[in-house]
């Protein structure tokens, strides 16, 4: 891996990782997900492919933040308010 | 005014967790579940993070009132934006029958040493779903309260707060220093993530004890008994179900 987008990769790996604990379908099977994503892409070598990929990871954070957000207020509107 | 804002955040079971009942039926199994921020709480950190982005206060001061683990969640809302955090020590028996009453004292007595402008709470916890603290802090401070806030703004020394009543929405103005408590709809919290966790770890966390504060922990209530809530018939879905056995 190129060596200063090593550390940008390593730092979201940990993110993803962070936030993948409290996926819904368990932090277990997001966790062996993650790895095989990040495992599979590991020989590549391109600055610019790495960014874009980087870039991908950033996504599925933001889209994860997302998912969690809107889970925890469908639940709270069904559970407080009268529909 | 001193542009500080109070933000009273309460450790709770999470909201995803399924909640089970001691079999000895004095309370809601706690041991090994998993605890976070309570949602309402989350709403109320985010509000005084956004007035604090806009320049509008000076300080955001998480405080929080349990045991040890009370300061995860003073964690979680200072990698939210919140600048320094107080944890009031309650543990053991004092915690169990720590309520509204008592965190309201608490609050107040906080209030006046910390000179607040404003305390935002969530409207209610839920885990015992009280929706008292933010009115009876008010109340023993003799400021007035914006409760079940959609929408507030700071206009000069007043707030500006819109609140989600049963008619509909009610706009009231009311003076500082005052009490708001966040609804629902009042913002979007942001998460906490991974590196505004790591920066938050410089921030500090005050220790303070109960009695430091003057305040006195007696509870007025017992609990007797908790059960579980009465299980749903199966089957008795409707028309389609019965449709459905027809054929």
């Amino acid at each position: 891996m190129a060596n200063p987008l090593r550390a940008e990769v390593v730092r979201l790996y940990k993110n993803l990782l962070y936030l993948g604990r409290e996926y819904p379908k368990g932090g277990d099977y997001f966790r062996d997900r993650l790895r095989a994503a990040f495992t599979k892409n590991k020989s590549v070598q391109d600055p610019a492919q790495i960014k874009e990929m980087i870039a991908r990871g950033e996504y599925v954070a933001r889209e994860l933040e997302a998912l969690y957000y809107l889970r925890k207020y469908r639940a709270m509107k069904k559970r407080y308010y009268e529909e | 005014m001193s542009g500080r804002v109070l933000v009273g955040v309460k450790r709770v079971i999470d909201y995803a967790v399924k909640i089970r009942v001691k079999p000895d039926n004095t309370g809601v199994v706690t041991d090994g579940v998993k605890h976070s921020m309570n949602p309402f709480c989350e709403i109320a950190v985010e509000e005084a993070v956004k007035l604090k982005e806009k320049k509008l206060i000076k300080e955001v001061v998480a405080v929080s009132c349990g045991p040890q683990q009370a300061q995860e969640t003073i964690r979680t809302a200072l990698a939210m934006g919140a600048d320094r955090g107080i944890h009031v020590e309650v543990a053991g028996k004092d915690y169990e029958t720590l309520g509204p009453l008592q965190v309201s004292k608490i609050l107040a007595a906080l209030a006046k040493k910390e000179d607040a402008q404003l305390i935002i709470l969530g409207k209610q916890a839920i885990d015992d779903d009280c929706n008292q603290t933010g009115q009876m802090t008010a109340a023993l401070l003799d400021w007035p309260q914006g409760t079940f806030a959609s929408e507030v703004s700071l206009e000069g020394d007043k707030v500006k707060v819109v609140r989600e009543i049963d008619g509909g929405l009610e706009t009231i103005k009311i003076n500082t220093p005052a009490v708001v408590t966040a609804d629902l709809r009042l913002n979007t919290p942001r998460y906490a993530t991974l590196p505004n966790i790591m920066k938050a770890k410089k921030k500090k966390i005050a220790n303070v004890k109960p009695a430091d504060l003057g305040v006195d922990l007696t509870s007025r209530l017992e609990v007797l008994r908790v059960d579980e809530p009465p299980q749903r018939q199966a089957g008795m879905k409707g028309s389609t179900e019965l449709s459905r056995r027809d054929s």
